[in-house]
Order: structure tokens, then sequence, then C-alpha cells
């Protein structure tokens, strides 16, 4: 579909909403081409691709006491479809139930001229990625990670993905936008082997452009170096340690918390930091920034999904509460304003997510922290989904490398640790400088003080 | 009453016809490949939800589309498009063939037969999603009224009622043509719980769905039960102390604790994995992995499931698959990729997300056969541990065999008594060890209540578990004191 032709088909869907008797409306279109291709040895394991296209609108219904909605989504475009998914909304926005905080945003919207293009979410060369190309990125990565030493025997595959999007939003207030990104990445997920014990381990670069992708070979290199140092991995017995985090773990943390500091779960007091607001919640080494117009960045965009400029917002600073993550129907919860905050996909109804979030670095690498710290674990892979963020208590298996007097003394696996997030927040004492991005979130090495890790 | 069959729906509505798909696939067969398959979707899901006493919002989604599948050795190139017509399978075919390098003889694929199973594991009158969103929004209306009726502490309620109708359909170049009708419904209810005091407040999860009539989620006597268990979790919970770290005996409940069993045996014992021998499993046929006395079976074919299919998503019809007998390792989960390269037989556990993705080996309901130990007696024989009932969550890396998954409603064991309640923890496992520790089997088989998913390549697709009462020896259980 053209630009023009996307942009037709969300006007039309609002048009139709507005005539089933919806009293507001917003639309979004999201078009995708896509292709993956996984290498594995020599050999081409899978290679896909494909082009999608799925539109969503959300009609609103005002009532005495506020406004019913309803959301839907089709993949089918016909002038037909469209118009019959536009009567489907606004009959279902009647069955539900009339919300005094529901609404599009009062104004404010983005300037709906600006298409991203200065915040570097495409890059032009990159147009038409060739899926030869690509098949070449994840075989030299492949061989690079066998070439690496020979117990890397087998892999899992290396994969190399490319997609652009196209995304057009409307609303029934007058915004009607629109933007180009893409994202390539390259995953590289080698075995070492030996003794009959097997460790699989990953490495990966993401980005905006082709060119600011790792060199695949460096990419299969860091992973196969990854999975040797797991080799021989024992248990610990029980004990109470300094637990260190590297860049691919400890932006799960981050991730946890962004969940805790969404305005919806703040309403419903479903975080342990509800009533938090202003205060130290974590260690004053602590600086949590939500910014949706870093240049390049995974999760930058022009506007939020709601037709707000994308902005950014500082969440923790020197370890203080200063903003929750918002999109217009939050806030008004909270009686605050949006915070541009707003994620949106075709499918589903606004909600809050993070964009490009991530702890601001520290000046120690992860080599002085590690000398730093006379006994302790270092984690470099989390498994499992324990973590109640009503409570904040936290418990995850983990895998890793043991510390043992400044220095790495072996790999350990099967174990756990367990704490509670906010008080691991509190306990953090180092944060390195190595932050790198491999995906929205992301996190330098840290340091928590203390927790409890379970072995044998 | 049922519905109508499920093959001539794509042809009605699309106008792709059996001869037009078979020369469709003849395209494919113009290089040297194996096999090629075009799989049909079209799929309607509707959701309301509850929060603050309200439903707030509607959804109703509506996906369409079909994928272009062609295998030449293990390699496999696929491409799918939400255009269903036969110009839009033409070029997705001329793309997907590309990984067959070489040219061949050129090939006439084989007329469709009509294949299946035969059999309908999930006849409804009418699909879920034509039941009147009204009633839906009713249900859980009541829903919360109940709730915070049950127990003054409830502070908040959040419930939802998912509806899903898909069809599918198969259409191989060996002549495979197999349709399928798959309801799917699912109620969730989530309880806030807070202690009068204010200083506490915990969450309790109960959900229940399968393959059946949406109208049995609207029965009293069905969701009363679910709702009661909810709010009796949250409250438990707020008096829960913490649990204890480090290696111990650990009693597991019947039903969903069988989550067990996914984690640690499941995932290792899928064809694609031991194929490429990265699984802790691989070329361990006939080996002893677990305790005499433990049968683990995947079972694709139990009525009304939500693990059950008629057909896999490859059209091979679901079957009953011993993966563990008396202990020894009997079987692998198999699609047809895997079973050709590793000239087995396919188990009908081929499974997908939706058009948009691959196939790959996949469980569908997979548990643990009764033995005979009397399920209280199991807990008396315990003289220090932890009894667990249920669980969230969790994950296993196959290639070292650790797994994990996460209690959220736990006791502690003393002198063969239960105590206090404990706050949920992880509890952390090698796959290839764990079941030959297993000391005790109740005679108390239960199945889960139909709220599974399962995550595998980043695509969900739902799953059942069953377990009776076990006793596990020396499990790692990671809570906070030592």
């Amino acid at each position: 579909m053209s630009a023009d032709r996307e942009r037709d088909a969300v006007r039309r869907a609002l048009e139709r909403a507005r005539a089933a008797g919806a009293d507001a409306a917003d639309a979004l279109l999201a078009e995708s081409d896509s292709l993956e291709a996984r290498v594995r040895g020599d050999e081409i394991d899978f290679v896909v691709q494909a082009r999608e296209h799925t539109l969503g609108l959300r009609a609103l219904v005002r009532g005495r006491a506020g406004m019913r909605s309803a959301v839907t989504s089709t993949n089918d475009l016909s002038d037909a479809a469209v118009d019959r998914l536009a009567g489907e909304t606004v009959a279902l926005a009647r069955a539900t139930a009339e919300d005094p905080a529901a609404g599009l945003p009062e104004g404010g919207f983005a300037p709906p001229d600006d298409d991203g293009r200065a915040l570097g979410l495409a890059a032009p060369e990159d147009r038409h990625v060739s899926v030869e190309a690509r098949i070449e990125d994840a075989r030299a990565a492949e061989a690079a990670a066998r070439a690496v030493d020979p117990r890397i025997a087998n892999s899992e595959g290396s994969q190399a993905a490319s997609e652009r999007r196209r995304v057009v939003y409307g609303n029934s207030a007058g915004f009607l936008g629109s933007y180009e990104s893409a994202s390539h990445s390259l995953f590289c997920e080698p075995l070492a082997r030996e003794n009959g014990a097997m460790q699989r381990d990953y490495w990966m670069t993401v980005a905006r452009r082709l060119d600011a992708l790792e060199p695949p070979a460096e990419v299969g290199r860091r992973a196969a170096s990854r999975a040797l140092r797991r080799l021989g991995a024992r248990r610990v017995p029980t004990c109470e340690v300094p637990v260190l985090f590297d860049p691919l773990t400890a932006p799960s943390l981050l991730s946890q918390l962004a969940g805790c500091l969404s305005g919806y779960a703040v309403y419903r007091k479903t975080t342990f930091l509800a009533g938090q607001m202003g205060e130290a919640i974590a260690s004053p080494l602590l600086q949590v920034i939500d910014d949706g117009r870093r240049p390049g960045g995974l999760g930058t965009r022009p506007f939020d999904g709601e037709g707000l400029p994308t902005r950014r917002n500082v969440l923790v600073e020197r370890g203080r509460l200063v903003s929750w993550l918002l999109d217009s129907y939050s806030a008004r919860k909270l009686g605050l304003a949006s915070t541009g905050s707003a994620a949106r996909s075709a499918g589903s109804a606004p909600g809050v997510a993070p964009s490009n979030l991530w702890l601001e670095p520290g000046e120690k690498s992860l080599e002085a922290i590690i000398a730093d710290t006379p006994r302790g674990l270092l984690v470099t892979e989390l498994i499992g989904m324990g973590f109640n963020p009503v409570t904040g208590d936290y418990s995850r298996g983990a895998a890793g490398l043991w510390i043992e007097g400044g220095e790495i003394a072996y790999p350990v696996e099967e174990i756990t640790i367990a704490g509670n997030l906010g008080r691991m927040l509190r306990d953090v004492d180092a944060v390195g400088s190595d932050l790198i991005w491999l995906s929205r979130v992301a996190s330098p090495s840290l340091r928590i003080a203390s927790m409890t890790v379970a072995g044998s | 009453m049922t519905r109508p069959p499920a093959d001539g729906f794509f042809r009605e509505r699309f106008g792709v016809d059996e001869t037009g798909l078979a020369r469709v696939l003849d395209g494919a067969l113009e290089r040297k490949v194996d096999y090629a398959d075009l799989y049909f979707e079209y799929a309607t899901q509707d959701a309301v939800a509850l929060e603050e006493g309200i439903v707030k919002s509607g959804d109703r989604h509506v996906d369409q589309g079909v994928g272009v599948r062609v295998q030449a050795d293990a390699r496999q190139g696929y491409a799918h498009t939400d255009e269903i017509s036969l110009e839009s399978l033409r070029l997705a075919t001329a793309t997907a063939r590309a990984i067959a390098a070489q040219t061949s003889q050129g090939g006439r694929a084989a007329l469709p037969r009509r294949g299946g199973s035969g059999r309908d594991l999930y006849p409804v009158a009418g699909a879920p999603t034509d039941v009147p969103v009204a009633r839906k929004v009713d249900l859980l209306e009541r829903i919360d009224v109940y709730a915070r009726r049950r127990d003054p502490r409830v502070a908040q309620v959040m419930a939802s009622c998912v509806s899903e109708d898909r069809h599918v359909l198969v259409v191989g170049s060996d002549g495979t043509f197999a349709a399928d009708l798959r309801p799917l419904v699912r109620l969730n209810v989530q309880v806030v719980a807070q202690s009068p005091d204010g200083s506490r407040r915990e969450i309790g999860y109960q959900g229940m769905g399968g393959r059946y009539e949406l109208e049995r989620l609207l029965a009293p006597e069905a969701w009363q039960p679910l709702v009661d268990e909810a709010v009796r979790i949250a409250t438990l919970n707020l008096d829960a102390r913490p649990c204890p770290a480090g290696s111990m005996t650990v009693v597991l409940g019947p039903g969903w604790p069988g989550i067990l069993l996914h984690e640690a045996i499941g995932h290792g014992l899928e064809g694609d994995f031991n194929r490429k021998g990265t699984s802790a499993f691989s070329g361990r046929l006939g080996e002893r992995v677990a305790a005499p006395g433990v049968t683990v079976i995947d079972d694709g074919t139990l009525p009304a499931r939500r693990g059950s299919l008629n057909v896999d998503d490859e059209g091979t019809p679901t079957r009953r698959t011993v993966l563990i007998e008396n202990g020894v390792l009997r079987g692998y989960l198999q699609d047809r990729l895997n079973a050709r390269l590793m000239g087995m037989a396919p188990t009908g556990n081929g499974r997908r997300e939706s058009y948009a993705h691959l196939p790959l080996p996949r469980m569908t309901n997979t548990f643990m056969l009764a033995g005979s130990d009397d399920p209280q007696e199991i807990v008396r024989s315990v003289d220090r541990g932890i009894y667990a009932v249920s669980f969230g969550g969790g994950q296993v890396d196959i290639t070292s065999g650790k797994f994990v998954f996460s209690a959220n409603e736990a006791y502690r064991i003393e002198g063969g008594r239960l105590g206090a309640p404990l706050k949920g923890a992880t509890l952390i496992g090698n796959g290839p060890d764990v079941l030959q520790r297993v000391t005790r089997i109740g005679g108390d088989l239960a199945l889960d209540h139909g709220v599974g998913t399962c995550g595998k390549d980043g695509q969900s697709v739902p799953v059942g578990v069953g377990l009776p009462t076990l006793r596990i020896e020396e499990l790692t259980v990671g809570g906070t004191e030592g």
C-alpha cells in the first residue's frame, strides 16, 4: 500500500466511525515488510519473508457519566471491510460501561508534519535489503563462532532479521501523522561441549541502520566466548553475597521497574511504588531516563500512540522517584498530565510502555567492579518470571560466574537469586560504564550489595 | 447440533479451490524440494475486561492470512501474506522456493485428498465469538460483585473473558488436505487483597478455559469456585512468610504444578532440539531418565482441552505419545520436518502461533500418570520441606537442562504437618535428573483448568498440563530465608 492509500484508509475508518455514531475515534494503520534468515553450521535453516498490514480502530461513544469505548482490528483493508469494522466497533462500544476518564487527549498533539526523519528511524540506503546479504551476515557470525574453539561444534544457529514499518495514526480531534522506521538485527547462539556437558549462550546486535550493527564476526566471537566460559558450571552453597548483573541481565531489572512506574499499575495500586512519588526509592547512584526521541533509538518515534509528542522523561533522579510513565487515560485517573508514553499497536487499546529506557552509566568498568568484590556472583543469565510487582518480591533462576578475591573463579548454574526489588534498588552500590543498547531498555552493569543465592 | 464442516470455508470465502491450490503447489515443485504446503487461517477473537467495577472496553480482532512453505533437506523457505488469493499465493510461492537452489524436472502436486482426523474433539453449536457481548459483560459484573462480597479485604477485582474462533486449512504437495475449526474460551479473575491496616497488598489469580461452549463459563457453578480460589489465594498471601532458601524436599500438589513436566522434560524432548543435538536429552532414547513408576504422556486428543487439536498445524492428526514409560525415555515430539530428518513418524505436534509463523514441534497436553500413594500421606511423610500447590510461569534452558517454575501458593512442611503459607519463590532443577528423585506418586492425577500458554522462538500456543501429587527430593527453592 502507498502512504497516501494508508492515510486514506485511516481517514475512512474515522469518518465511518463518526457516521456510525461515535463521538470520538482514533485509528492506527501499521504496515511492515520483513525478512528473517537463520543459518546453522554452513546450511540455511530457514528464510522467512512477509508483508503485513493491520488497521486498528477505537470508537468512543459519549454517555451521561463518561465515554463508552471499544477497540477492533482487521487486516482486511477493503472499503467494505473497513465500513463493517466501523459499525461493529461502535456497536461494541455501546455494550460497555461509561467511564469518566476515557477519551482522546484534550490537545497538545505533535506537529503533524513531524515524520521522524530527523530522529534517525531508518536509513534511505537500507531501503532494499537483500536476503542474500543478510544470509551472509548470519553465515559470517556462525563461522566466526565455530572458529573460536574446537569445543564450539554445534549451535542453535545465527539469525539475521530486517524489518521496515510504516505507522499512520489519526484521530477525530484532527491529528493525522505518520512515520517510517526500520530495524536490523543479528543474533548468534552457539553451543560449547566438554566432557559430555553442553552449554549455550548468545550475543546479538540490533540497530535502526544496517551500518550501525556490530560486525558479524564480532557477534559470533562474543557469543562463543560467553558459551565457553559456562563450561564446567557448578552449584554453590546457599548464601548471601553481593550480586552483579551484566549488560545482558541488568535491563530486566529496569523493565520490572518500568512496569511498576506505569500509570495503570499506580491507579490500580498494583505496584509496590504506589504512593512513593517524590521519595527516595533507590540508591543515589541511580538515574533512570525514558526518552522517546533518542536519535536512532529502537523505541524512538515522533509521536506516541495517542498522537502526543514524544519527549525525554527523567523517572528516577539520584534515587528519587520523580515521574510515572503515563498516557492520557492513566494521567486523568491520577490527576496528572500524560508523559507522552502511550504505546499502541493496531490490535490493542492504548497502554503505557517505556520508549528508550536506560540507567545512566557510571565511571567504573565491569572489570573494576569485579576487582572491588571480595566474594559474590556475576549474573549472566536469568530464567523464569519470579517477580511480584504488587510487593516487589523477587526470585529468579540464574546462571553466571562466581567471584572470589576480586576475580572470576568459576561458572555457576542451577541457582536462584532472591530479594525484593524495592530493597535491591536501594542496595545498588556500583554502576558500570558499559551501557549497551540491545533492546529498548538498556542498562550498564550494576552491583547489589546483598541478595540471597540459593543453591546446594 | 454442530457447525458446518470446516473444509469449505476458504473456498467459499476467498474462492481458493482445491485444484487451484494444487497448481500453486506445482509452482514450488519446479525446484528440487522435499515438500511444500499452504496454511490458511481466519481467526476472530474478542475480549471484554473489567476493573474498578465496570467493563471499560471491548475488543474484537479479525486476523486472516496464508503462508507458503517449501522444504528442501533441512532448509525451509516461508512467505506469508494477509491477502488470501491465488495470485498472492503464486507470488509467495516464488519467494518461498528460493531456498531450493536446484531446478527439478518439475512435478505435479498430488490432488488434495480429504484428510484430517475424522473426529471433532471440540464440537460447539456456535462460535464463542458470536455470543452477544452483553452476556460477557454481565458475567464480569456478577464476578465483581460476588468477589467483593466474599471478603472485605478484596480491594480490586480485574476480570476478563476472551473468546476465539479459528478456521485453519492445510494443503500439502503430498495431497494433504486438512481443515479444522477451533473454538477457544478463557475466563481470568485477578483479585488484589489489602490487609485491614493497609500495610500489605497481595494478588490472587485463577483462570479457566478450553475448547468448549462459552455457555460453560457463564454458569455460576463454573465461575464462582474460580472467584473463591482467587480470593482465597490473595487473602492467604497477606499472611505469607518469607520462603526458605536452599535444597530441600518438595511436595507438588496435583494439576497445574504439572508445569514441572512441561519445563523439565517436555521442551527437551521436542524433535528440533534432538535432531540438532542441542538438548540435554539428545541421543538418550531407551535410557532411564526418571524413577520407576514415572510415566509421562503428551496427548493432543483429550476432548475439549485447551491443548488439544483435531489435527496439528501441518494437518497431521494428533495422538497420544508416551514420552517416558516407567522411568525410561521412549519418545520425542515431532513435526513433519524433524520426523523426516530423524527417520521417525510425525506425532501430530507440529504447531504454530498463526499463519505468520513456521511450525515447530510443540507440546499439547502433557501429564504424568497417577501412582498409588495417598496424597495426604505423601505430605505426612515429609519431615522438613515445602508443599507447593499453585504456580505461575516457568522456563527452561534445554541445552544445560536447567529449568525453573515459580510457586505462588506454598506452605512449609514440618514434621509431616502443613505450616505457614510462604511468599512466592522460584524453584530450580535439572531436567534430566529431577524425575529420578521422585520418591512418591499420588493416585490423584488432575489436569489444569485450561490457562496454559507456551512460548518458544517467540511463538505462543495454548497447552495443558497435569500431575498427581508428587514428592521430589532435593529441589532448590529460591526463597530469602537461610
